[in-house]
């Protein structure tokens, strides 16, 4: 388990992070949001005892990331931003360092050296220079590089990104099959990823943590407007613009005609589904729809209000 | 203790792996090797201070070469954040990486050895605690350019600026014992003890004094600890 209380990060007079406290639990995967320059990697940096804290705290299982960095520092798996490698190393070569310094050798090494070959999909790799690797076998040479101790926790920065779509299943899948045993903790700027794979979600937006619960928590503690796309034919702007007048629930968004086609956005509430009223409209009006989308929120839209409404402030 | 042997075999590894020490032990090789055989028939002498002459100022470029990248490079590919998440001293990291720049530097120096087999066959009377003593100095000053090019190699993440920084501090500590005409008499007689060369020239003339000795290991310890804090005070920044 892993406890951050009020954590802070100040560079000269920059506050990158600002007392942000949040706990993490053992055998959950956890998602870490937020925009670039938001403080996801700094307060990393923090939780892995690269950065020292302007204040506040990072505890993992008791321990102090001050006074017992080493003892943290053997619990926990860490791949950082943009994946650092030592390029030159042979795979195999580059994981028996990092394994010797983590007093694994011999038969132990051998064994865990089998053990993430099998779980990073290396087999083809391992006596190869890490230069010559794709990016993604590049990737998961840095994910099996944070796991060759067995870490209870794994700390990823950006695990996917700069991968092909196929790479990002395989890598989410693994992310997964981890996070049955392990505490995971991902970063990550793009939502479809995290969603996917995590049991719960951290936004930071602004070095602040503006969000924290599971996907589902966040969903309905969102404001909760359906956003309609209409495609119409034979629509006048002043019966566009009288719906409103004669359905409360709906409320104008915008307008805009090319060919002919006249393309509506409006709004309503979630819990009342206007559809049927509005297509009655229509029909009276002698709309011709073409194409009714109703786009319900979702994790990027509140994603973007959280982080957007803070802009905004700034 | 072991990590450090850790760190240095795998930049040794890393010196091997590249064309880097190839390089360096061929150049280093010839260049000593020219300016030796060059004049060696000339003098008629059985010694090799011709040799002895030439390495120090050979070193004032290739020790600085040999050691930018060692930690610079570690800041500049990011791999410094994956050592710093490790469980091991900043110590022992720095002591690992001045290591194998030392290790090599021996290294060229042992291939050096090549022409105290050329004395030994044509020479009479070879004096082998000179020899021994001369190499000493070497090996000693190889250590103190090689921490000072470590601590050049720590504050930077541009090998350039770090060969340029170690360039610089070897050369102000080469100087020095050539700026002694410049200075105050009061002062003079510090300055001297802290160029290297007059270090390096007792000892080169036989006399293997503590305070020679004082002086190169408080030299090598003072800018491996200037690197160890250099990369401390970063976690801080």
């Amino acid at each position: 388990m892993i406890k951050v209380s009020d954590l802070s990060k100040n560079y000269g007079s920059v506050e990158a992070v600002k007392s942000i406290s949040f706990d993490l639990l053992d055998g959950e995967i956890i998602g870490f949001l937020g925009a670039n320059g938001a403080g996801k990697t700094t307060t990393l940096k923090m939780m892995t005892g690269y950065l020292i804290p302007t204040e506040g705290s990072v505890k993992v299982n008791d321990l102090d990331i001050i006074d017992d960095i080493h003892e943290i520092q053997k619990q926990i798996g860490y791949l950082p931003e943009l994946n650092p490698l030592y390029t030159e190393m042979r795979v195999y070569e580059y994981l028996e360092f990092l394994a010797t310094i983590r007093d694994i050798s011999g038969r132990d090494f051998k064994d865990a050296l089998a053990r993430v070959v099998e779980q990073c999909g290396l087999r083809g790799v391992v006596h190869k220079t890490i230069s010559d690797c794709s990016k993604g076998y590049k990737q998961r040479i840095g994910l099996a590089a944070a796991m060759i101790h067995d870490p209870k926790i794994l700390i990823l920065d950006e695990p996917v990104t700069g991968l092909d779509p196929n790479q990002i299943v395989e890598i989410r899948e693994l992310i997964k099959s981890l996070g049955k045993e392990k505490l995971v903790f991902m970063s990550s700027h793009i939502l479809q990823e995290i969603e996917a794979t995590v049991d719960r979600i951290i936004i930071i937006n602004k070095g602040q943590i503006v969000a924290n619960g599971t996907s589902s928590e966040l969903m309905s503690s969102s404001k909760g407007n359906v956003l309609l796309h209409m495609d119409v034919k034979g629509a006048t702007k002043d019966s566009i613009e009288h719906v409103q007048a004669k359905l409360p629930s709906v409320r104008f968004v915008s307008f805009e005609e090319t060919d002919g086609l006249q393309n509506i956005q409006f709004e309503y509430g979630k819990d009342k589904d206007p559809r049927e009223d509005l297509f009655k409209y229509a029909v009276k009006n002698k709309w011709k729809i073409l194409k009714m989308n109703p786009h319900t929120t979702n994790l990027e839209d509140i994603f973007r209000n959280l982080t957007m409404e803070d802009n905004a402030d700034a | 203790m072991r990590n450090v042997s850790t760190i240095c075999k795998r930049e040794l590894g890393g010196f091997f792996n590249s064309p880097m020490a190839y390089i360096f032990l061929v150049i280093f090789a010839i260049v000593n090797g020219y300016f030796f055989t060059n004049t060696f028939f000339l003098f008629g002498q059985s010694d090799l201070r011709v040799l002895f002459d030439i390495v120090p100022l050979v070193y004032l470029f290739f020790i600085p070469a040999v050691s930018m990248g060692l930690i610079a490079r570690e800041n500049n590919l990011g791999t410094m954040e994956i050592m710093s998440t490790m469980p091991i001293n900043t110590y022992e990291f720095v002591l690992g990486k001045f290591l194998a720049a030392s290790s090599l530097i021996l290294l060229g120096l042992v291939a050096t050895s090549i022409h105290l087999f050329t004395l030994i066959s044509v020479g009479t009377n070879v004096d082998y605690g000179a020899i021994f003593s001369g190499y000493l100095g070497l090996a000693l000053m190889g250590g103190t350019y090689a921490a000072i090019g470590t601590y050049a190699s720590s504050v930077t993440e541009n090998q350039v600026v770090a060969f340029i920084i170690g360039v610089f501090i070897v050369l102000v500590f080469f100087m020095l014992d050539k700026t002694l005409v410049f200075v105050p008499r009061s002062i003079a007689g510090f300055i001297q003890f802290l160029a290297v060369d007059y270090h390096l020239s007792n000892i080169s003339r036989g006399v293997i004094d503590s305070r020679n000795l004082v002086y190169f290991f408080s030299m090598i310890g003072f800018f491996i600890f200037l690197a160890i804090r250099t990369l401390e005070m970063k976690r801080w920044k």
